[in-house]
């Protein structure tokens, strides 16, 4: 494992390599503070956030119908015989083999392929994550919503009720903090995750870094990791803030 | 007879609402998302093309040993990145844990944040400049990002644990350090062994994309064979990436059922 | 004119010995009329049948007239709508409010408009109100189901039931958490409802004496048979002894779910 990884510890302290991180680190402060430079890093950061909250909301989108195919206990046509009928289950199954396909595809595969398509910008980061999340989405929505309780839900279903109305007095109140606490969660997820979709072009402070670092200005590339830290600290505020709300 | 009066929505919850359906709009408008590429006819037709110059991957003996290569070292880095964070998390969460006083705590916690605030990725790239390209920077980088989050979780699981056993031997003259390795740490272990294993997971996830920056693995060959436009290549390395995390998953899924059962 | 009309029904589950076996009876439409036997005898099952959420293994089973099992899934459901089955355990999320438990009684009637509506402002509070009011729980309407005691929990699904547009009424033991005034109550309110209505009631009960005070018909269930399926005047004490001969007190704990695992939810 250690050949593998070409694990070399000692290369850090090459006389070489020593005194590039020395030039590096020694340039880092004071961090670049220009008003110029942060107001770049201040609409970097906008975009990583409105990119994660874009992508998540085309996610919960998609995300929304896909669990109500999904969800076993929400099935009308297994009342009664317990067994689903073939097309339903077809449908069903399908639906597990995208949401499976869609968060195998690491986010960053998704985007850089993206980039292809529709170019550089944003607009590559915000389906990336779409796609992304919604595999996740959906799947754990339907984990929820089967493993709690699902007598009331049932009770509406056979007393004569759709599969929506079903739904919505029967399954969401018994779920639903739970599946709001698991969006606030993945909004957060959403956001790291969009930082990094400037490496491979789709815009925000990932993009920003990558163009410092290869300036190699390491001012910048201080002030773009305080940005981050600030940026994934206080959305990790706001969650813990938004989920403490609801449950 | 008077009818209960409904109860009225809380100030906040009516805030919240607003706040949030604010940010998701103007996150739509200043995005200005670009759909063209999707429906003229001109795009889809180019998207078409794009699509299929994946088709068929690279099967070939030569190029499947080197996905097969690739595909070990993303899970050699994945392994030891986790392995030593966790070391090194233990001993950063003994401080975190508040056992060397409230100024070693608080300073332990913010570093450990900082540490995890900053994506994989992000330290891989930092990394590059000391480690160089492949994939030491990028276990190195795992690991430093991991050591944030599992010295994170290891010193909550400490602080929420039962204190008598280790305060027990406190009261007879056992130094805070021995204390904790043979009370606290015994006791969280369980613990630490299931975050460890958890994040292993996460970790072989985040190992396969490292390499788009440069740090090894099957991103790095993904990268390489996409900037030459060589599809079929990269398409076998996507495969490879799809069932590496489709294979983790599974077994990840099957254990925990296995361990909830027992 | 009968409304249910069952030719040697059996039921089963999956692999499980027969629940139901051989059970042949009619129902008129208004009937009013009581299952009792001891636990473990088949009456949910019964009722489940009653209410197509069970298929039948064998025999024939007919409701206003039509085979519901021959029919299409949607036409099938339809006819569910039509009747209303209020399980042993209430059917109410805990974190609902009683208004909105007690409205979806009528969500089979409702778009899926005017439901979605509802959940942000209950359509009709009054008709909610009324109903609850006749099981002594008005003041209950904007509480939160998780904050009511299993009694009221019990009354509130009682509640819902008199909201459906129901033309049958199968009720699963309605007075297993009530004392005795309350039950007294309670089964008055469904009777003179079901009386009203002219709807069809079919009711399992525990309490054989409230069966036999109140039932003109009574149907006596035990090891999924019927025993016995007579009017109230000609069953006699030996008859229900020997119904609950040997009968041991089973801990049935319908309501019993193990919570599910937490899910994992730290630093991506």
């Amino acid at each position: 494992m250690l050949m593998i990884s070409e694990f070399h510890p000692w290369l850090l302290l090459d006389a070489r390599s020593l005194r590039a991180t020395m030039q590096f680190l020694s340039t880092f402060v004071p961090p670049a503070h220009s008003a110029e430079f942060l107001s770049v890093v201040l609409q970097a950061t906008w975009q990583t956030i409105a990119m994660a909250t874009a992508g998540l909301t085309l996610a919960l989108l998609a995300a929304i119908p896909l669990t109500l195919i999904m969800t076993q206990c929400l099935s009308i046509s297994r009342l009664g015989t317990n067994r689903m009928s073939m097309p339903a289950s077809l449908l069903r199954h399908s639906a597990r083999w995208l949401l499976l396909l869609l968060r195998s595809v690491p986010e960053l595969v998704w985007a850089l392929l993206l980039v292809r398509i529709v170019g550089l910008g944003p607009t590559a980061g915000v389906l990336a994550i779409a796609l992304t999340y919604t595999g996740m989405l959906g799947k754990v929505y339907a984990e929820i919503l089967e493993s709690s309780d699902a007598h009331a839900a049932d009770t509406l279903l056979k007393n004569g009720n759709g599969r929506l109305t079903a739904l919505l007095y029967g399954a969401l109140p018994q779920a639903s903090s739970e599946l709001l606490s698991y969006t606030i969660y993945r909004w957060e997820c959403a956001i790291r995750g969009s930082v990094v979709m400037g490496f491979v072009g789709a815009g925000g402070l990932g993009q920003r870094m990558d163009e410092a670092m290869k300036m190699l200005a390491d001012d910048q590339v201080a002030t773009i990791l305080i940005m981050l830290i600030l940026l994934v600290t206080g959305c990790d505020g706001i969650s813990r803030l938004l989920r403490r709300h609801w449950t | 007879m008077n009818t209960p009066t409904p109860p009225t929505l809380r100030v906040s919850t009516v805030l919240v609402l607003a706040a949030l359906l604010t940010l998701i709009i103007t996150s739509f408008v200043s995005i200005s998302l670009d759909w063209q590429p999707f429906f003229t006819q001109a795009a889809i037709h180019t998207t078409g093309e794009f699509l299929l110059g994946f088709a068929p991957p690279d099967v070939s003996p030569a190029f499947l040993h080197q996905v097969a290569l690739a595909t070990a070292e993303t899970l050699a880095m994945s392994a030891l990145g986790t392995l030593i964070a966790a070391l090194l998390g233990i001993m950063l969460a003994l401080p975190a844990s508040g056992r060397l006083g409230a100024v070693a705590r608080a300073s332990t916690r913010m570093l450990l944040n900082a540490l995890r605030s900053i994506p994989e990725l992000v330290w891989a790239s930092i990394l590059l400049i000391a480690a160089g390209l492949g994939p030491f920077a990028g276990t190195l980088a795992l690991a430093v990002h991991t050591m944030g989050v599992l010295g994170r979780l290891f010193a909550d699981a400490i602080e929420n644990g039962p204190t008598l056993p280790e305060a027990s031997l406190r009261i007879n003259g056992v130094s805070p350090l021995s204390a904790f390795f043979y009370a606290s740490l015994p006791q969280t272990l369980p613990q630490i062994m299931s975050y460890t294993l958890y994040r292993w997971e996460n970790n072989i996830r985040a190992a396969a994309i490292l390499g788009i920056v440069g740090a090894g693995g099957l991103g790095q060959m993904l990268k390489y064979h996409l900037s030459l436009f060589q599809m079929h290549q990269a398409a076998s390395v996507i495969v490879a990436m799809l069932l590496l995390v489709a294979l983790v998953d599974a077994t990840s899924f099957a254990l925990r059922r296995h361990m909830t059962r027992l | 004119m009968a409304i249910f009309n069952l030719r040697d029904v059996s039921v089963r589950y999956q692999d499980a010995p027969f629940a139901l076996r051989g059970i042949s009876l009619s129902i008129a439409s208004g009937e009013q009329l009581a299952v009792i036997g001891p636990s473990g005898a088949g009456k949910t099952t019964f009722l489940h049948t009653l209410a197509c959420a069970h298929r039948p293994d064998s025999g024939s089973f007919s409701l206003f007239g039509s085979e519901p099992w021959q029919l299409s899934h949607a036409q099938r459901h339809a006819l569910r709508a039509r009747l209303f089955l209020a399980p042993q355990t209430p059917p109410l999320p805990p974190r609902q409010r009683v208004v909105t438990a007690v409205l979806a009684g009528r969500l089979p009637q409702w778009s899926l408009w005017q439901a979605l509506r509802s959940l942000v402002k209950p359509a009709d509070t009054q008709a909610a109100y009324d109903a609850l009011a006749r099981f002594n729980l008005q003041n209950k309407l904007y509480a939160r189901v998780d904050r009511l005691s299993g009694g009221e929990r019990q009354r509130c699904s009682m509640a819902r039931l008199l909201l459906a547009n129901a033309e049958i009424l199968l009720v699963d033991e309605p007075l297993s958490a009530l004392d005795p005034t309350l039950s007294r109550q309670t089964l008055a309110v469904l009777q003179q409802e079901a009386g009203m209505r002219q709807a069809t009631l079919v009711c399992s009960l525990h309490q054989v004496e409230f069966a036999r005070a109140h039932f003109p018909r009574i149907i006596g269930l035990r090891d999924g048979r019927i025993e016995f399926d007579l009017a109230r005047e000609k069953i006699t004490d030996d008859m229900v002894t020997a119904l609950y001969q040997n009968d041991q007190e089973m801990p049935d704990n319908p309501g019993a779910h193990t919570a599910p695992p937490p899910l994992i939810m730290n630093y991506c």
